[in-house]
């Protein structure tokens, strides 16, 4: 859905998507991350478990939370990306998506 | 960091900048809290990170942010990025956090300078993975130089949403089609304020432009769209609208909308600030003095959280709410005061002549602000529709209060930062009031989550 105009000159870090390996630009936020690895969303609703996904990136919708590092609820917009770090879909008010 | 400033910005955006600048310039101890990891805010986002080239596809106006953030690295204000504010209050405390540590500071004058968010306008299908802000397509692009795939589409009103089509076409990302909502009754009202907007000529040259830019390049744009419907089953497949009295539809995995911007008003709510509707731009905004003060002593507002003006009106709103800080704060004189602010002043006038012609353009339908269909979800977070908050206001519940109180309509994590607006919207046409009498939602801290251990943290850090 999303595609970087430059792939070359980054500084890469490795990050795990749904337990897949990937390189992501440093500095890149997760929301950014997730949106070029084409996932089709990236949590479901704690109410009706419809699936959302990242709407505002500015930190005010609260649509784009993931499950970082084993912490649920996590802004994808306004988390950077880490070396190391496991980013997860996220089931309602916190479980990872199976 | 310190447990007492004599001034405190919140925001990192034009206005908080300018502000913080000419504070230290004058040799006033003054902290900047910003969430972002950088400074500029979204209008000047990553400036200090972005290649040339790109810098260059954003066009001029994104290149002016440059001056402003190394004039504010220069200037000595403390500078707290990543840091984020979930309360304020009338004592002047501020509650922040910051890498997972809580903290409480004080102020003498606080400055907020939180800026806009894009208006959010539910319509039919606007929960869909690959429906998306407009501005968020923006952000990635500026920040990371990211762009949606060939094929997206573009749809609502506003000056953003022609020049993000714009920037994209400079990018060489294939725009499927730009579906602009404005109603055509529009021109009609904006004509009598086109005169004075005449006067801020060079905004209407730079729209024409990317108009005619847009147009040469073939990229199709449908005007007096109606009935605007994003479909698929769990992510978005198709745009579906309503053109000259035909049903369309365009296949499409992306769909970028945009309704005009409101102010982040948050925080101001949270102080307890007085707020009161403004029906030219169609939201609710702090109630400001020519200095930036609200109603509680030494809180400010500069920027578009105080109503929208615009980058460059931000800039200079962040000196003048300067000024009046260093005034209150002992660091100017009067005389001072009022000299130094005359220059900001007449830079404001100059830009605030196309403000009411855009707003009067601009203004988004009845139809689409009352969100007309009942199935569609107001509250993103709960999961409320517009039929369920008609039927509270049926049932005898008559502000927003008592529509969140009963629906929960504004409970979920954003805070009703989404759904504010379009529960007073719907709220005053199904119990026919003035929106001014439905009242925004009541804010309470914290306006950010922490969790329980780090509020705890707080306390145990400030005894030791």
């Amino acid at each position: 859905m999303f595609k970087r105009l430059d792939n070359s000159a980054h500084n890469r870090v490795n990050v795990t998507i749904n337990g897949q390996p990937v390189q992501v630009p440093e500095g890149e936020t997760v929301a950014a991350a997730v949106l070029t690895h084409g996932l089709p969303y990236t949590r479901t609703t704690p109410e009706s478990g419809a699936p959302r996904a990242p709407f505002c990136l500015m930190g005010v919708c609260f649509e784009c939370l993931m499950v970082i590092d084993g912490k649920a609820n996590q802004r994808a917009c306004m988390t950077q990306v880490r070396e190391g770090m496991h980013i997860e879909c996220q089931q309602g008010v916190g479980e990872p998506l199976p | 960091m310190k447990q007492h400033y004599r001034l405190a910005v919140i925001g990192a955006g034009p206005a908080g900048l300018a502000a913080a600048t000419t504070a230290a310039e004058q040799g006033v101890e003054v902290a900047v809290f910003d969430e972002q990891a950088a400074p500029g805010g979204q209008i000047y986002r990553a400036m200090e990170s972005i290649p040339q080239h790109r810098a260059r596809q954003l066009g001029d106006e994104y290149q002016r942010g440059r001056e402003l953030v190394s004039a504010f690295r220069a200037s000595g204000a403390k500078y707290f990025p990543e840091t984020q504010v979930w309360s304020l209050n009338a004592r002047r405390e501020i509650g922040l956090l910051q890498q997972g540590q809580a903290r409480a500071v004080t102020a003498d004058q606080i400055l907020i300078a939180s800026g806009a968010i894009e208006r959010p306008v539910p319509f039919p299908g606007w929960t869909l993975p690959g429906v998306m802000n407009a501005g968020a397509g923006q952000i990635l692009f500026k920040a990371h130089g990211i762009v949606p795939d060939d094929g997206v589409v573009l749809a609502g009103s506003g000056p953003l949403l022609l020049l993000l089509a714009w920037q994209y076409l400079h990018a060489g990302v294939g725009v499927k089609a730009l579906l602009d909502v404005t109603p055509m009754m529009n021109h009609l009202y904006a004509l009598p304020r086109l005169p004075r907007a005449l006067l801020a000529g060079h905004y209407l040259t730079k729209g024409l432009r990317y108009k005619r830019d847009l147009k040469r390049a073939g990229i199709s744009t449908l005007h007096n769209v109606r009935g605007l419907r994003a479909q698929g089953k769990e992510t978005l497949q198709a745009v579906s609208f309503l053109h000259n009295g035909r049903e369309q539809s365009l296949e499409t995995a992306a769909l970028l909308v945009h309704f005009g911007v409101i102010p982040h008003a948050q925080l101001s709510r949270v102080a307890g600030c007085r707020h009161v509707w403004d029906d030219s731009q169609l939201c609710w905004q702090p109630h400001l003095d020519e200095w930036g003060r609200t109603s509680i002593d030494g809180i400010l507002i500069a920027g578009d959280g105080g109503g929208i003006g615009g980058a460059r009106t931000a800039e200079h709103s962040g000196r003048v709410a300067a000024f009046q800080a260093l005034y209150a704060l002992g660091a100017l004189d009067r005389t001072a005061r009022q000299r130094l602010a005359r220059i900001d002043r007449k830079w404001m006038r100059e830009e605030s002549h196309i403000r009411p012609f855009l707003e009067a353009f601009f203004r988004i339908s009845d139809d689409m602000l009352q969100v007309a269909d009942d199935d569609t979800l107001v509250c993103r977070c709960e999961e409320v529709s517009a039929g369920q908050i008609r039927t509270a206001v049926a049932d005898g519940h008559r502000d927003s209060n008592q529509v969140k109180f009963l629906t929960r309509c504004g409970m979920g994590l954003c805070q009703g930062r989404q759904c504010g607006e379009a529960v007073s919207h719907i709220v005053a046409a199904a119990s026919g009031q003035a929106i001014q009498d439905i009242g925004h939602y009541r804010e309470r801290p914290p306006v950010n989550p922490l969790t329980l251990g780090q509020l705890a943290g707080l306390h145990s850090e400030q005894t030791e």
